[in-house]
């Protein structure tokens, strides 16, 4: 897992992100979101690098 | 024959008569497909076996009818595959649909080279039906119907049983009995075991419903899986085909569902005949067959064998019905158990080759579970965050190949590895390692296509013997021939592989051998196979150390 900037342009991706949750509701922010989830585990591929984001996420909100 | 109505005669036994328990080496509890495939399975090797049943009928209505390939090997070699292929059906073509519209077709294309499909439907009665004739054509095979285990102890040396029947009680001993008597297992219940494990809060409706004339154009059979459709929200609905022109529905109920209001034909025909109109776009006539709404819960014993009671089935494991691992696991089970019984019946093996049947089973069990318990939660998602990322995946498979390998509507029951049992000798380091994607030990056998020296064609899985086989690509060696199994050479002689899918799924070389388990599951392999290590190995697929 990348824990150091990997990011082309990061200022640039953030709008873009919050961009695409421009006009939706709460709900329709989730599907989104659940959506991007699955589409960028695609780009990754790799099994373990993958279960290694999914831990740090968890970590990082159990932290609070 | 009508195997729906079919009914069996209750026959008063000698043993019912006797002052003394009459002894008898093996007693097999159920007469389902579990028990049936055990107790041809042992007679065929030669045991006296008692096939005791509560009941005088075949299975009420078509339960499981998903056989899939590895059960139709099994039951090539006990002699009813032919008849189960020949009256069952399959489909190539599935169809997703999510809400209002199709998200994805898909074909399963076969993998060329095997005789038989990854699966057949065939409603249960039918597999029970052939199973019970075959059984009725082994001599030391007898089926006792209306004979209800009441009562069972055990010592060391023995298993004594008191069984119920119209003319009232009687006692049995055997040395050994084995459980096949179904998810509310009599015999565990006696023995005061328990099956736990994940109960799911959701119900579901089958719905058996005759369709004369065609569903699909030119007669064809698909298998179509609807997550959320119209006529049906929130729910899920499964169609898919089985013989006699009787099409399966299971419906999605939910938990909240009244089973005894959904079990009325007056609530399921319109149910039906509103999914075929909406799903077909035409009124389409039909006749219902056959109903049972159900719960299921994903569940196992702790251990599968108790002393001299061994629990084979349902009676060991629960799964949900989601990719056909029910029966299918069962008669698994029973393969793996027949050899065993068998060999120590016989003394060929110690006490601790019986011991070998829990943790394998219990392995595939896990296997099992793991995967149904996944469909499960794609199926019938279980929380808020379950069911956005299912219809996350269904609103992207239209678009996006990638997630068209997410959507889980059940995955097809394979046979499990059996990876780390104490029968498997693992490899050895002389000659060039075996590629990652060759059979290794624990691995079932898979067939080829391969042609005899005459010209006739054959298949790789109706070569091998009833016990231990020699598969070897080359020459058979001189000294094979003295030791307790059946030599196989891919010699390109006697026998050849006609595609080179031998070859390629063992990973051969000339000389490379295979040793088989009688259940067909790898015990061993070599680049070199010696005398000494084709011994020990055999030695070892028995439990007996090597002296």
């Amino acid at each position: 897992m990348i824990s150091e900037p990997n990011i082309e342009r990061p200022d640039d991706f953030y709008e873009a992100l919050l961009d695409a949750h421009q006009g939706l509701t709460p709900e329709q922010s989730h599907d989104l979101n659940a959506r991007l989830v699955l589409l960028l585990a695609n780009q990754v591929g790799r099994f373990d690098v993958l279960r290694d984001v999914l831990r740090a996420g968890r970590a990082s909100v159990d932290a609070g | 024959m009508d195997y729906q109505t079919l009914e069996f005669t209750y026959r008063r036994s000698p043993d019912q008569g006797r002052a003394e328990p009459a002894h008898h080496a093996i007693v097999v509890v159920g007469a389902g497909p579990v028990g049936l495939s055990l107790a041809i399975d042992l007679a065929q090797r030669g045991q006296k076996v008692l096939l005791l049943d509560n009941d005088h009928k075949l299975s009420t209505g078509s339960r499981a009818i998903c056989f899939a390939k590895r059960t139709l090997e099994i039951w090539d070699r006990l002699g009813v595959g032919q008849r189960m292929v020949d009256k069952g059906v399959s489909w190539n073509t599935g169809r997703v649909f999510f809400r209002d519209a199709e998200v994805y077709r898909f074909d399963l294309l076969p993998e060329p080279g095997h005789e038989r499909p990854a699966f057949i439907n065939l409603q249960q009665y039918y597999a029970e039906g052939f199973l019970v004739e075959r059984a009725a054509a082994l001599p030391n095979l007898e089926v006792r119907w209306d004979n209800r285990v009441k009562a069972i102890e055990q010592d060391a040396h023995e298993v004594r049983l008191t069984v119920e029947t119209p003319d009232g009680d009687y006692r049995l001993r055997a040395d050994h009995v084995a459980a096949c008597d179904g998810s509310r297992s009599t015999v565990r219940a006696l023995l005061g075991l328990e099956s736990k494990g994940r109960v799911f809060q959701d119900r579901f409706l089958i719905a058996d419903v005759r369709i004369e004339g065609e569903l699909f154009p030119g007669d064809a059979t698909e298998r179509w899986f609807w997550f959320d459709p119209p006529f049906h929200r929130g729910q899920s609905v499964l169609l898919h085909r089985q013989p006699d022109q009787v099409w399966r529905i299971d419906f999605q109920l939910g938990w909240q569902a009244d089973p005894e209001a959904e079990k009325q034909p007056g609530r399921i025909v319109p149910r039906v005949r509103e999914m075929l109109r909406q799903g077909f776009g035409r009124e389409v006539p039909f006749a219902l067959e056959w109903a049972s709404v159900y719960t299921f819960a994903c569940l196992r014993m702790a251990r599968f064998r108790h002393g001299r009671v061994f629990f084979a089935g349902d009676s060991a494991h629960g799964v949900s019905p989601f990719g056909a691992r029910g029966a299918n696991s069962g008669v698994q089970d029973a393969e793996n158990l027949a050899w065993k019984l068998d060999a120590v019946q016989r003394g060929l093996a110690a006490d601790a080759l019986l011991d070998s049947y829990g943790p394998e089973r219990e392995q595939a069990t896990d296997e099992n579970l793991l995967n149904s318990t996944r469909s499960t939660d794609f199926i019938t998602p279980k929380s808020e965050v379950s069911r956005l990322f299912r219809d996350a995946v269904l609103g992207l498979a239209r678009e996006h190949g990638f997630a068209r390998r997410l959507v889980n509507s059940g995955r097809l029951s394979v046979p499990a590895v059996l990876d780390g049992s104490p029968l498997s000798t693992p490899d050895s380091l002389v000659g060039e390692p075996f590629a990652a994607t060759a059979l290794r030990p624990g691995a079932p056998a898979v067939d080829a296509p391969l042609v005899h020296a005459d010209g006739r064609p054959g298949w790789l899985l109706r070569e091998l013997g009833p016990g231990f086989t020699l598969l070897v690509f080359g020459a058979a060696p001189g000294w094979a021939g003295a030791m307790p199994l059946a030599v196989v050479a891919i010699d390109g002689r006697t026998l050849s592989d006609r595609d080179g899918l031998a070859t390629k799924r063992y990973d051969a070389r000339p000389g490379t051998a295979f040793l088989l388990r009688p259940d067909t599951h790898v015990a061993a392999r070599w680049r070199v196979p010696t005398e000494t290590a084709v011994h020990d190995a055999l030695r070892r697929a028995i439990a007996t150390e090597t002296e």
